[in-house]
């Protein structure tokens, strides 16, 4: 497993998640922008938001910490991290076993840690808010993220992600019930950490409803760019675990080159179907009032449990 | 040199040393001199040594002594097994953090009182010592009363202030309320044979129905002193109440000398664990966990929160043990090890970094003089390196990789996902369940240190108190300094090395039920992974997972670095462009549990004052008290007080009425002798 091939896949995917996320939320606003009947922005444009941000003069506010200069290079740290644990393109990656779905979760509860606490730093009356709000709906979607990722455990016997898409991958196809109750939670939880609609708005900067925009509204030039960047590779992640566990079919196994074309076109296609997907429910849906995030995120959670006790008493 | 090579003789020497340290410190003339420069550093290094022992007698084995002290034909017995051996390694090496911190922290204390400080920190050590080493019933409970009544006057160290005084007794009611029901177990385990050493009530063969009454006392008994709902009372009280190093002590380490309590009489002297004792530690767990953590974000009293907290850490080391006991309940003693394992690498973990967090708490009220978080801000400007240390304790506590909280909950949930083997239907559905709370009080304990680090440490300082300490706020002393280092350490080397205090629980796990991890499992483990059952299942790297986000996180940095100019302006905050904004504006400790108060009101009994449309003086106020109170505590006291009343009708002040009572005792003697 540790072989040469192995670590050589395991670099290539890094490279090639970092490199791809910006394309995948390029792909979601144009599809976006033509459901909405717009005219659309070019596949590339978070590729060139990203250079006219990293070009800019950053600045900071007077009180800064060390805490708010660090968080944008640990939130990329961290969601690149992410992006090696997954299988985007291959199964039997030699980083995997470092890390299993649990450590997951933890990944991203340190990232969503460190944004909020950057948000305080300044004192903003903002800054406080989205911490808060982010940290509402954080600790609502968590459980409901472990329970999607317990229900596939318990299915493959492994928290390991690889091992979980290795079993998933290769039994027959069926419609599973446990695993249907969990891809809705997963979706729902996606929506809800990806802070789209209809729990957050990407797009928005009103103070009355904004969550994750009131998070990093202190940041400029670099560090924003740094920041937008790992949240296109969270989004990334998030599909790809969602492909994962509930499309895996046409993965590859780590050093199996002939594979990875097959591989590699499939995991297009079903990222641009995903990304359409997202597209569409961010059109067709409202954006719910904050007080109402905790009643969708507990319909996920429990969402979630059915699909585990209906693993429990069917077996499948 | 035999004492060196026999840890019981050594951890002995230790407990003893911390007595003799205690009384030596009313000897000298210049007192204050001796407490913090000799007295506290060398319980420190006692502290040290006592955790070097405890280490080695968790591979020796169990080692038993008989002391010439205690009654007649009633000597006290000692006695050092894997399990005692671990909790003297957590008590040694924790208090030795705590000892140095002490040494820093005291020196404004006028000489008198910190002898006394002293006598009462350091008997309070050596008695907890004792009732780890205890091997006979009558030792433990003279230790276990040692041990509440020098944390009691501890507690009292401010006792000019009633606030205080009242919190000293009620720590004292419900730590008796507990030493009587554990009195009552070692009584229904002993059942009249007259031998009251811990062999002998081992051997004792029980009817199940006496050993779950049994279990009933000790769960009880115990679960007061660790403060379990609804026995919990005690602890929000009496923690803030305490100087701070002795809240670190009650709750990094009394409380957790209450969990081995639990695990010596439950696993060991009862022995014969059944899956509904752990059903019912499972669901006070549960109830514990989250309402410890759900009443921790209420609090903007920083030590009355870290006591909530607390609270909520016993409750899932009674997730863990409760898990533990249905899996052996139900035969399946491999995933009821790894489940006491994760139960008592929380215990080690919580001791770790709540001693810390209590630490800091210290430190902060030692240069601001303030414990509401209201009135905090800003304190990373003045105080770095106490923020620093804070930062580790509050990752730590949030269960987030790569530090030591998120090992044990990783181990906890691992060993929720052994539920399948469980043939009871609803039991394997239920304990997925119990680890999804697990979950959710995880989470919220993120959102609560979030919220305790952005208003303490970060954002502006507040200037609600008059006149503002903050902006003259220094850093700790040196010595405040090392021991929270000594302590941050801790977090580090158990988030990141978890394997090598694996093996150390898998001997105790064998020692306790004869059984440990599956071979796989210690096959598949060396320093680097964490394999808790076979390596195709679960596996965790911590080194390799740290390594691969600091690099990852150096990489973004240099990479940003070569490429793009590192231009800097600073300005004033954005903020939407609001020009006028005060450092009032900011979210205040009770404003950030709104949500939570929105959430799950229900739970919290809240007193709210809204200002009306026409106040010429608008005031808001917020009152969010601890239901527990009022269906629980006021009416059990008024009832008390009712009873009492009545008794005290026979005393009636004049001396024929006292002599008519002697009189008639001595005639209902005689018809009952005769």
């Amino acid at each position: 497993m540790n072989s040469a091939p192995g670590i050589a896949f395991q670099i290539l995917q890094s490279v090639f998640v970092v490199l791809a996320a910006p394309l995948l939320t390029g792909w979601v606003n144009q599809c976006r922008a033509w459901l909405q009947n717009r005219s659309a922005p070019s596949i590339l444009l978070p590729y060139y938001t990203l250079a006219k941000l990293f070009h800019k003069d950053a600045v900071f506010a007077h009180d800064a910490s060390p805490i708010f200069r660090w968080t944008p290079y640990i939130l990329f740290g961290c969601m690149w991290l992410a992006a090696g644990i997954v299988p985007v393109l291959a199964t039997g990656l030699p980083f995997a076993p470092a890390a299993d779905i649990i450590a997951l979760v933890g990944v991203f509860a340190l990232a969503r840690m460190f944004s909020a606490l950057a948000a305080m730093d300044i004192g903003t009356a903002f800054g406080g808010l989205g911490a808060r709000r982010e940290m509402l709906i954080g600790f609502l979607a968590e459980p409901a993220m472990l329970m999607t990722l317990f229900t596939a455990a318990f299915i493959s016997g492994s928290t390991q992600l690889t091992s979980i898409v290795d079993t998933l991958a290769h039994r027959e196809f069926a419609l599973y019930p446990s695993l249907a109750f969990a891809a809705v939670a997963f979706l729902m939880v996606l929506l809800a950490e990806n802070a789209r609609i209809p729990i957050d708005n990407p797009t928005t900067h009103l103070e009355l409803t904004m969550v994750h925009e009131a998070l990093i509204l202190e940041y400029s030039a670099r560090h924003l760019a740094l920041i937008e960047w790992a949240i296109a590779i969270k989004l990334f992640a998030y599909m790809t675990i969602g492909i994962a566990l509930f499309a895996p079919w046409g993965i590859a196994d780590a050093g199996d080159w002939s594979a990875l074309p097959y591989a590699f076109a499939a995991l297009a296609g079903k990222l641009a179907l995903a990304g359409a997907g997202l597209a569409l429910i961010e059109t067709v849906l409202a954006k719910l009032r904050l007080f109402l995030a905790p009643e969708f995120l507990s319909t996920a959670f429990l969402l979630a449990v059915l699909g585990m006790l209906t693993h429990f008493l069917v077996k499948g | 040199m035999g004492v060196l090579s026999s840890p019981l003789a050594g951890s002995l020497v230790v407990a003893v040393g911390w007595l003799v340290v205690a009384v030596l410190g009313l000897v000298p003339t210049n007192n204050a001199f001796f407490a913090r420069r000799i007295a506290f550093p060398l319980g420190a290094l006692a502290g040290v040594a006592l955790a070097a022992f405890g280490l080695q007698a968790v591979w020796l084995p169990t080692q038993a002594l008989t002391l010439p002290l205690g009654l007649p034909d009633l000597p006290f017995h000692l006695r050092i097994d894997p399990l005692a051996g671990f909790f003297l390694m957590l008590l040694g090496s924790v208090s030795a953090g705590i000892s140095v911190y002490s040494a820093g922290y005291f020196r404004e204390e006028p000489s008198g009182r910190l002898a006394l400080i002293s006598l009462q920190y350091h008997v309070f050590l050596a008695s907890m010592a004792f009732v780890l080493l205890a091997d006979d019933a009558y030792l433990f409970m003279v230790a276990w009363e040692t041990m509440a009544l020098s944390s009691y006057f501890l507690v009292i160290t401010d006792h000019r202030q009633p606030a205080i005084r009242s919190a000293g007794f009620l720590y004292l009611l419900i730590a008796h309320l507990g030493a009587i029901a554990i009195l009552l177990c070692f009584g229904v385990l002993h059942g009249g044979r007259g031998d009251y050493t811990f062999d002998a009530l081992r051997a004792a063969q029980l009817q199940p129905a006496w050993a779950s009454v049994a279990f009933l006392l000790a769960f009880f008994g115990f679960g007061a002193k660790a403060g379990m709902l609804p026995l919990h009372a005690w602890l929000p009280e009496a923690h803030p109440a305490a100087p701070s190093p002795v809240s670190a002590l009650m709750s990094g380490i009394m409380l957790k000398t209450a969990i081995y309590g639990m695990v010596r009489v439950i696993f060991d002297l009862i022995g014969n664990v059944r899956w509904e004792w752990g059903m019912l530690v499972l669901a006070v767990g549960a109830a514990t966990t989250l309402f410890g953590v759900l009443y921790a974000l209420m609090q903007h009293d920083l030590k009355r929160l870290l006591a909530y907290h607390s609270v909520e850490n016993i409750g899932i080391i009674l997730l863990g043990l409760g898990m533990s006991m249905v899996f052996i309940g139900f035969g399946h003693p491999a995933a009821g090890v790894l489940a006491l394992i994760a139960a008592l690498y929380h215990t080690l973990n919580h001791a770790v970094f709540k001693g810390l967090l209590f630490l800091g708490a210290g430190s902060i009220l030692h240069s601001t003089g303030l414990r509401n978080l209201n009135d905090m801000g800003g304190l990373i400007r003045g105080m770095p390196r106490t923020a620093f240390y804070f930062l580790i304790g509050a990752l730590a506590i949030s269960a987030l990789p790569p530090l030591n909280g998120f090992v044990s909950e990783w181990l906890t949930f691992q060993a929720a996902l052994q539920a399948t083997v469980i043939q009871h239907g609803v039991v394997r559905s239920l304990l997925p369940l119990f680890a999804a709370t697990l979950a959710l009080a995880g989470a919220l304990t993120a959102m609560c240190f979030v919220k305790v680090y952005g208003i303490a440490f970060l954002g502006q300082p507040r200037e609600s108190a008059h006149p503002s300490p903050l902006p003259h706020a220094g850093d700790a002393g040196a010595m405040e300094r090392y021991g929270m280092a000594w302590l941050a350490a801790g977090c580090f080397v158990l988030g990141l090395f978890p394997t090598s205090f694996l093996l150390i629980l898998n001997r105790v796990g064998v020692s306790l039920t004869g059984q440990g991890l599956s071979e796989q499992a210690l096959a598949g483990s060396g320093w680097l992974w964490l394999v808790p059952t076979a390596a195709g299942q679960a596996s965790y790297s911590p080194v390799i997972f740290l390594v691969v986000i600091a690099a990852a996180t150096l990489l973004a940095f240099l990479l940003v670095r070569r490429f793009y100019h590192g231009r800097v302006r600073f300005a004033a905050p954005w903020d939407c462009g609001y020009p006028e904004q005060t450092s009032r504006m900011q979210d205040t400790a009770d404003a950030f549990g709104q949500p939570i108060r929105h959430v799950f009101g229900p739970i919290y009994r809240m007193d709210r004052r809204l200002p009306g449309p026409e106040d010429t003086e608008p005031r808001y106020s917020l009152k969010v008290e601890d239901r527990h109170w009022y269906w629980l505590y006021l009416p059990v006291a008024r009832a008390a007080e009712f009873v009492s009343s009545k008794i005290a009708l026979l005393q009636q002040g004049r001396i024929s009425i006292y002599l008519l009572y002697s009189f008639i005792t001595l005639i209902a003697l005689l018809v009952f002798v005769r």
